[in-house]
């Protein structure tokens, strides 16, 4: 796992290795092992290396014998030793092991279709000198980053934004848009970022760039079409599936064990990292040590499942306890490694987690990721399968009592009345028709965050339209899959890229330089389960029905039986808890939220002044707060202050000691 | 009572509108419809109802025909208030 970097000079000019070296500098956490720097007349390639596989013999930038191809990758395929096997038959020679090298070769072979064959997590770029053109290419699923940029001479590309601002002439310019996106789906949508003229290249997609012209295709795309075919086939399939799908997993677990360094696993004390870690250690020979998480308050806390299935699996195992004080000490870090506004905390964990991971010696960590957006996990399905049965007969006053059954970790909604919940879930007739059903609750949740938009965004966004934004983005035939498949994408295709693999995921793995593998989203593993009938998914109203079934007797009784919890943390209060951060202070003050222009002062210091007398408990509050918080953290770090980042460097001294 | 339905539309203002008028908040507008009010939001009218009037408030009272709007809540206090004097 690695970091690259790299720009493109459109005319005939050596690009200047200062400039590389910035650039590669930046992102220095997502390789420390090594670096290295390749220029030629026009193009120049950077990469930093964390080195897990052929740990002498990967050094990059890689090239063929003539130095025509030139390689910089971040990532692993994991499917290399095959790939290389089919290779050599073939009659190509190798001068190492390394998967690097494999795609090389095979792009040799096969020019860019090469990425049809690659099972993996990637983002290269390759330098074609001869044909004068530079290909890069991102996994299928967006488990690895990849920015780009152009500007007046030079196309310009890295793992993490920070290595493109590492050049002078970039400018660093906050998106209204995409704040707007942000503060409806989560995500802004790809290829926008939160900066201006900063893109992302979508997963699924590679990029060509030749002089001037920048052609972006995509080669894979997420398709329900099978599954909305099989609604309602019949059960005898069923056995098939849960066959089919056990010996996928456990070859896409046993793939990803491939390593010449130790490989970790996270443990949450869910159903999907439990499977996971039963999969390594039922199905291969590899000793395990597993990392968690957990937490003072008792509301967040998973400890005792997590006791459970590591005793239950006999693992070593370490855990990191995370306060709130933690989570608000960590934070400007973790927005410094995200890059992007967010509206929960739930990566600053996961940041010190990972930080505990590296001080073990770890590199590699497999986690359960992906299985609640492959195999229906989330309550968003679930909501959205009961508000479709109430909104089928709106008169009945028993059918909304089924909302009780939903999202049993919020007290306060556990707590209304049937007559609110009703009106909380009341389906509107508009909805049914729209093809956003699913997620409309959510982002009109969201949206309400909008209302602390200072007036000068407020008028920028006005005429923008972020729905049209995203159906402009679906893909052919989504209108007429089925509703559990088209909520599975909206879910598989935007917020795991944008939030969970990305912010919850490379961002702060990466910024330890520990790499996530996820088993689940095995193109093969995700493919298969896009064609299994919705309702083996979800059947009825219990969650990843299949899923279970596959894991039944693998992980402990009290997991599989336990009510889906999803992964969060303590959101708001972290902030005002304890001895309270300077940086809170300094970045929501009045004085400081008008000089930046975005939001509304006077609207953030009621917001302020409610968390401080402890009265703010909803979910849009917290969301409120956490995301202009991250807002306001990405202009300090990224446009005030690019670099200087006093508030990160505070905190680097204090962590330490959370480990134990 | 005047005072009361200010001293409730301030709340609301100031608690679930954060200081904006957000248009213009009319004593019939409903808070679900309006989207001012999610579920944690209802609690947290209930504690300040209790705390400043000093009521209780009743689960089964809980309901948006006591709560949805400045005139409910204006309604449903009366009655509350008369019970307890």
């Amino acid at each position: 796992m690695c970091g690259i970097a790299g720009i493109l000079n459109f005319s005939e000019k050596r690009v200047d290795p200062v400039l590389l070296v910035r650039m590669v500098e930046r992102i220095r956490h997502r390789g420390p092992d090594d670096f290295g720097i390749y220029t030629d007349k026009r193009a120049g390639l950077a990469h930093a290396r964390l080195s897990i596989i052929d740990l002498g013999a990967g050094q990059q930038p890689m090239h063929n014998e003539d130095k025509s191809l030139s390689i910089i990758f971040n990532g692993e395929i994991f499917n290399y030793i095959e790939l290389r096997e089919d290779l050599i038959r073939k009659g190509r020679s190798f001068r190492t092991r390394s998967d690097t090298e494999v795609i090389l070769r095979l792009y040799e072979e096969k020019g860019e279709e090469c990425v049809q064959d690659l099972n993996g997590q990637w983002a290269f770029a390759i330098w074609d000198s001869k044909r004068e053109r530079l290909f890069l290419s991102r996994d299928r699923l967006g488990v690895r980053p990849l920015f780009y940029t152009v500007t007046e001479d030079a196309f310009v590309f890295g793992s993490e934004i920070k290595s493109i601002f590492a050049l002078p002439n970039v400018s660093r310019e906050i998106d209204p848009i995409a704040l707007d996106q942000i503060f409806t789906f989560w995500v802004s949508i790809p290829p926008r970022t939160i900066f201006k003229n900063i893109l992302e290249l979508p997963p699924g997609h590679s990029l060509t760039v030749h002089r001037k012209q920048i052609a972006a295709q995509q080669y894979w795309r997420l398709d329900y079409a099978e599954g909305s075919m099989n609604v309602g086939s019949v059960a005898a399939h069923e056995e098939q599936y849960v066959g089919e799908l056990l010996d996928l997993l456990v070859d896409a677990t046993r793939i990803r064990l491939r390593s010449d360094v130790p490989v970790g696993a996270y443990v949450s004390g869910g159903l999907d990292s439990s499977f996971v870690t039963a999969l390594v250690k039922k199905f291969t020979e590899t000793p395990l040590r597993t990392f968690s998480v957990t937490f003072d308050d008792a509301e967040f806390d998973e400890g005792s499942y997590q006791n459970e299935v590591t005793h239950f699996l006999e693992t070593d195992h370490q855990e990191v306890r995370c306060s709130c004080e933690d989570i608000g000490s960590v934070f400007p870090a973790v927005i410094w490694h995200t890059e992007r506004p967010i509206l929960r905390t739930a990566p600053a964990p996961l940041y010190i987690l990972s930080e505990l991971v590296r001080a073990h010696g770890y590199k590699v960590v497999l986690t359960g990721e992906g299985a609640d957006e492959m195999f229906g996990g989330y309550d968003i399905f679930k909501e959205a399968k009961i508000r479709r049965f109430c909104a089928a007969h709106p008169q009945s006053t028993t059918r909304p009592l089924l909302f009780r059954r939903l999202y049993p970790y919020q007290p306060y909604l556990q707590g209304q009345s049937d007559a609110y919940l009703r009106a909380f879930f009341h389906v509107r007739p508009h909805e049914l028709k729209s093809e956003f059903f699913s997620h409309l609750p959510r982002w009109e949740l969201t949206s309400k965050l909008k209302m602390f938009f200072s007036e000068d965004i407020k008028s920028q966004v006005r005429s923008h339209d972020g729905y049209a934004d995203l159906r402009s983005t679906l893909p052919p035939g989504y209108s007429s899959w089925d509703g559990f498949c088209r909520a599975q994408y909206l879910e598989a295709a935007y917020l795991l890229p944008g939030y969970i693999l990305s912010s919850q995921g490379d961002r702060v793995a990466m910024a330890h330089s520990v790499e996530g593998r996820f088993p689940f989203l095995d193109y093969r593993v995700v493919e298969f389960a896009a064609g299994i009938p919705p309702h083996l998914k979800m059947k009825v109203l219990n969650e990843k029905y299949l899923l279970k079934r596959c894991a039944n007797g693998l992980v402990p009784p009290s997991v599989m039986k336990r009510p889906k919890q999803p992964y969060r943390a303590p959101d708001g209060k972290s902030f005002f808890h304890g001895s309270q951060p300077e940086y809170v202070d300094v970045l929501l003050s009045s004085d400081r939220i008008q000089q930046d222009g975005l939001f509304d002062s006077l609207a953030v210091k009621s917001l302020v002044q409610k968390f401080r007398q402890g009265r703010a408990i909803g979910v849009r509050d917290n969301m409120a707060l956490v995301g202009i918080l991250s807002t306001q953290l990405v202009v300090e770090q990224f446009v005030r202050n690019f670099g200087d980042r006093p508030f990160y460097a505070e905190h680097r001294a204090g962590t330490a000691s959370v480990c134990r | 009572m005047q005072n009361i339905e200010q001293e409730l539309r301030q709340f609301v203002v100031d608690n679930f509108l954060f200081g904006q008028p957000n248009g213009h908040l009319s004593s019939s507008d409903s808070f679900l419809d309006k989207g001012i009010i999610d579920s944690t939001g209802v609690l947290e009218l209930v504690v300040f109802l209790e705390e400043t009037y000093r009521i209780k408030i009743q689960d089964r009272e809980l309901v948006p025909d006591n709560l949805d709007s400045i005139n409910n809540l204006v309604r449903f206090l009366e009655r509350k208030l008369q019970h307890t004097s």
